[in-house]
């Protein structure tokens, strides 16, 4: 070491560290000059940080930097200008009637746009991404609506959810026939017989089949069964679904009752854009 | 090179090199570490936030368990993409009782921070089973055999316990409680419903697996998922508060 004399190694010309084993000695190789470089101006540079950003604790508060810029601040600023940008429009979603958005020609394109965007965040999971749906989830495309399918349907139906945890939810209680003991077995047969009946012409229904129907499920799906809006009730004369429709599955359905669940998205999006979905959705080929 | 060379004393005795590192190691942790437990504008107070149920808890050991952790984050961060994807960016205080937090940075899937209540049970219960089902682009595997475990809750007392001599504020009462307040959560009509519901207010209460007959893991995982940041009400979140 510093005591010791140097002694050049004879081959590579290097000092050696003096240390030796068994006639084997350390070469002192330096380090290399572009490393010794870099870290000398990372440890400069560490100093010229700690001025400008928040680094040192103090007694009662930190020292927050010369730009005092946190995420959060510089995220609000960032939020604030698009809002900014998009202010104009924005305000005329919020305030506009839905159908007046959909009328105008700028509003819509920007409305549709913002919807697009929105629905594969938020309702693409379980409505598909071309928003064809899923058993049990509805197909949007189509004109087929459970709860309506005007703007204003739409935009409620997003708004509040279906059996959601909001006040003012759309909401339906089919009965669970066979659990809640309302009918028997075999009259839950006749009646999906009848049921079945409605939609397919070379199925037979028994006229008691009729009865059970008239007296259990009109009130809701209609005398006709062509189903009712107000109570979200879906038309069973049609070919479309929302759940399988082979014979045990339809029985599953009248004996224990579905209850699917679409969650409220007020509060979890904001006006301007439960506004834009609901364009967006009226938009993809069913819209009233 | 005078003063490099004294670093070989340091160098030739271990014990003194010891004291040097735990020295330097000591002033980094000083600085870095104890000014979070006595800086106000470091610690956030956020209303809502309570410790988790016993069933959640019992559901959180399940993502932990089947490492969930590994392709989801819970940190929504505070950058314009992610707010406006998943929500208002996470708050320290949302994961103030969680032991260990599962923040993560690996998004092989999205963020979680903000999934509850997003979407409905049965969807959860649709895709945890089979996730290529409900989104056929999916990468994410199935958890069938979730919905067939029963769910091993006998000792979650213990859990609650664990946490509450960590430092989570569970009263004794809860930590007694903790097995019938887990089967209160899951039935409106129990007898223990209003009791559980007064040790945890804001707690959903319903068959979160669709199978009343028996407890699984399914249950407990999706009553976790429904629950994760939704404690804090944003409308009347006071963000000027907390930033500081």
């Amino acid at each position: 070491m510093s005591d010791l004399k140097k002694e050049i190694d004879d081959v590579s010309g290097v000092d050696t560290t003096g240390h030796e084993w068994d006639g084997i000695k350390e070469l002192n190789t330096p380090m290399p000059r572009w490393w010794v470089y870099t870290f000398i101006v990372c440890c400069i540079w560490a100093f010229v940080y700690q001025f400008f950003y928040p680094s040192w604790p103090l007694i009662s508060d930190y020292y927050k930097g010369y730009f005092a810029e946190t995420n959060r601040d510089r995220l609000n600023d960032e939020l604030g200008n698009v809002a900014q940008q998009r202010s104009v429009t924005l305000d005329k979603i919020r305030t506009m009637d839905l159908e007046d958005i959909r009328r105008d020609n700028a509003l819509n394109t920007f409305a549709l746009a913002g919807g697009k965007a929105a629905f594969g965040d938020n309702c693409a999971p379980c409505h598909g991404t071309g928003a064809a749906g899923f058993t049990g989830y509805p197909n949007l495309n189509d004109d087929d609506w459970l709860w309506g399918g005007t703007l204003e349907d739409i935009y409620t139906t997003i708004s509040y959810g279906i059996r959601s945890t909001h006040e003012e939810t759309r909401v339906n209680d089919m009965p669970a026939f066979l659990k809640d003991e309302l009918l028997t077995k075999a009259e839950i047969e006749d009646v999906v017989t009848y049921a079945q009946s409605l939609s397919d012409r070379s199925i037979k229904a028994t006229e008691s089949g009729r009865v059970l129907f008239a007296d259990n499920c009109a009130l809701c799906h209609g005398e006709d069964g062509k189903g009712l809006r107000e109570f979200g009730a879906p038309n069973l004369t049609d070919a479309i679904t929302l759940y399988v429709t082979d014979r045990d599955s339809m029985i599953d359905i009248v004996s224990n009752s579905r209850k699917g669940v679409m969650p409220t998205w007020s509060g979890r999006l904001d006006e301007a854009t439960i506004k834009s979905l609901a364009i967006y959705i009226h938009s993809l080929g069913g819209g009233e | 090179m005078k003063l490099l060379n004294k670093h070989a004393v340091f160098e030739k005795n271990s014990i003194l090199l010891l004291v040097g590192i735990l020295i330097m190691v000591s002033i980094g942790g000083l600085v870095e570490i104890v000014p979070l437990f006595y800086l106000e504008n470091t610690i956030e107070k956020v209303e809502g936030v309570r410790p988790y149920t016993p069933l959640e808890l019992a559901g959180r050991n399940i993502y932990v368990r089947e490492g969930c952790y590994t392709c989801h984050s819970q940190m929504i961060r505070s950058t314009r993409d992610e707010v406006e994807r998943y929500g208002h960016y996470s708050l320290a205080a949302e994961s103030m009782y969680d032991h260990p937090f599962l923040w993560g940075s690996k998004r092989n899937g999205p963020d979680l921070a903000r999934v509850g209540n997003k979407y409905s049970d049965d969807w959860h219960r649709e895709h945890l089973k089979a996730p290529s089902s409900v989104v056929p682009e999916t990468i994410m595997p199935g958890y069938p055999f979730l919905a067939e475990t029963k769910l091993s809750y006998e000792n979650i007392g213990l859990d609650i316990k664990t946490n509450q001599i960590i430092g989570v504020p569970y009263t004794d009462e809860q930590v007694e409680n903790a097995v019938e307040d887990l089967k209160a959560q899951l039935d409106e009509n129990s007898d223990g419903y209003d009791a559980f519901m007064e040790r945890y207010p804001s707690a959903q209460v319903r068959d979160f697996d669709g199978n009343p007959r028996e407890i699984t893991e399914l249950d407990a995982l999706i009553a976790y998922l429904q629950m994760l940041g939704t404690l804090v009400d944003f409308s009347i979140y006071d963000e000027s508060e907390n930033n500081r």
